[in-house]
């Protein structure tokens, strides 16, 4: 791998940029691995990247139906923070925020990740009653998270209305100054060029039909569009189709796939500092580098995998946008997509080994997933390698839907998040 | 925007009338004190999420309030039949 650097660049200059490499390689599916990833994701890439760097297994493919990162990787709102309610998932969470500090280096790719603040709006009592409660819990976590009057929450980010005869009031705010957002398609790039430089086959256009089991039930390897393979581990990263790939392997799982959009409006010159969320009217914005808007929807009411959605979803987000930033009511949208998020009953994702031995599991993460990146993609590696969890995701079973023992999430946020 | 046909009104009408209720013909156990996790699991949480052919309760909350059943293909989007709450599943072409 060519090392990336002031001086690289330099070089490249003066050499009319002719000497730069592939960033990874794409190789033919050899017959057999350790360890198969199935889904080019940043989750599943990161998993392949951390395998490689943390436990020293390299012979390992990621296998990938389409292209990378091209599923909800390339089709979210980049949103990162970690200021959730319960002590699970703020160590998981954090653990991702701790290892986005330092991404770029680490890979030695700009992931562009940046900590402009995520400020989540209040609109009434019960609101602030939860973020309040938000803030506190954090605080024994040791994740920041603040509470803002209206005012102070203009001063972070002035486009905000904050009149009272506001549709949608703002009656107060919480903000997450480490939250911020990162470029997604350089996670997935990033991730993919550091494992393949470690010896990763990341293997596109390769869909898995089937999952192969032994007289004993174990896994013995995959069915591709390229020809079967074989190995002892995989890992199913799949997001929106983790359901189909696990029923490949007789395993039942609690998700639903939903559609989940976002979009983007025309680029103008730098005029949105933050990210600003407000779970109550289900509206997500930020600002690319790019200069484009970028704003996210709730899900669509129906189970779906068709990426794609209502345009009344659309509709509703873009005039809780208005009504937040008047000075918005004039841009123009450029494009709007769908991705397809599998959700669990409590909102929380599920981290771990099946009932069939060599399976494991990283799905579940509903509208949430890119912020947790990399402190998924460690934790699942770790799980993979040791043939047990992490301590981070111990908790993150497919069993506790049977024992009860919920990370209810989708209690502590009252909508998806 | 879905157009849904509710068989009860007997007409298509937009989405916007309707909610989606999950997915259909999951009867609740007669005995649910006594049933094990396993079964309380597979009743309330495990889900069918089907890739293709799909069952699902709708109600027509903004008409005649009432819950029906669809089948519904979840790539293209389309209602093959929608038929009111009760009644078996329709037997369809291409179906599995």
């Amino acid at each position: 791998m060519k090392k990336y650097s002031a001086f690289a660049i330099a070089r490249e200059a003066l050499r009319g940029n002719t000497g730069w490499p592939e960033q990874w390689s794409s190789p033919e599916p050899k017959k057999s691995y350790d360890v198969i990833i199935i889904g080019g994701g940043g989750h599943g890439l990161g998993t392949a990247y951390y395998l490689a760097r943390e436990h020293g297994i390299t012979n390992v493919a990621v296998l990938e139906k389409g292209w990378l990162g091209g599923g909800n990787t390339g089709r979210n709102t980049t949103i990162i923070r970690s200021n959730y309610l319960y002590d699970e998932s703020a160590a998981l969470y954090n653990h991702a925020i701790k290892l986005w500090a330092g991404l770029s280096q680490d890979l030695n790719y700009n992931v562009m990740y940046s900590a402009r603040g995520v400020m989540m709006l209040a609109h009434n009592v019960h609101d602030v009653q939860v973020f309040k409660r938000h803030i506190h819990a954090n605080r024994l976590n040791g994740v920041d998270n603040e509470w803002l009057t209206p005012e102070q929450a203009k001063r972070y980010c002035p486009p905000l209305e904050i009149s009272r005869d506001a549709r949608y009031p703002v009656v107060g705010a919480a903000l997450q100054r480490r939250g911020g957002t990162a470029r997604h398609d350089a996670v997935a790039w990033g991730y993919a060029r550091a494992a393949s430089d470690r010896g990763v086959d990341i293997i596109q256009n390769c869909e898995v039909t089937g999952i192969r089991r032994g007289p004993d039930g174990a896994i013995t390897g995959v069915e591709t569009t390229r020809g079967p393979i074989k190995a002892r581990k995989v890992g199913v990263v799949a997001a929106g189709h983790s359901s189909v790939l696990m029923q490949m392997a007789d395993v039942q799982v609690p998700l639903e796939s939903f559609p989940l959009q976002a979009l983007v409006s025309e680029p103008v010159k730098p005029v949105f500092p933050c990210v600003v969320m407000s779970n109550s009217v289900h509206a997500y914005i930020s600002q690319s580098d790019k200069g484009e808007l970028v704003i996210g929807a709730g899900t669509d009411q129906y189970t779906s995998y068709s990426q794609t959605g209502s345009l009344s979803i659309l509709q509703h987000t873009l005039e809780a946008i208005c009504e937040l930033f008047p000075m918005f009511t004039r841009m123009k949208m450029l494009r709007s997509w769908g991705g397809i998020v599998d959700v669990t009953p409590d909102r929380s994702p599920i981290l771990a080994k099946t009932p069939v031995k060599g399976l494991y599991v990283n799905c579940g993460w509903g509208t949430g997933g890119f912020k947790a990146t990399p402190g998924s993609a460690h934790v699942f590696a770790h799980t993979i390698a040791r043939d047990e969890p992490h301590p981070i995701n111990a908790s993150y079973t497919l069993e506790r839907f049977r024992t009860g023992r919920l990370i209810d999430e989708a209690a502590a946020a009252a909508v998806a998040h | 925007m879905l157009l849904i046909h509710c068989p009860y009104c007997e007409e298509e009408r937009p989405e916007a009338e309707f909610r989606h209720a999950g997915e259909a013909h999951i009867a609740r156990p007669q005995n649910i004190a006594e049933i094990s996790d396993e079964e309380f699991e597979r009743y309330f949480f495990i889900r069918s999420n089907p890739k293709g052919l799909v069952f699902e309760r709708w109600r027509h909350i903004h008409g005649c309030a009432r819950f029906f059943n669809a089948a519904r293909d979840t790539v293209s989007d389309r209602f093959l039949k929608t038929y009111k709450a009760g009644e078996p599943k329709p037997a369809l072409d291409g179906e599995g």
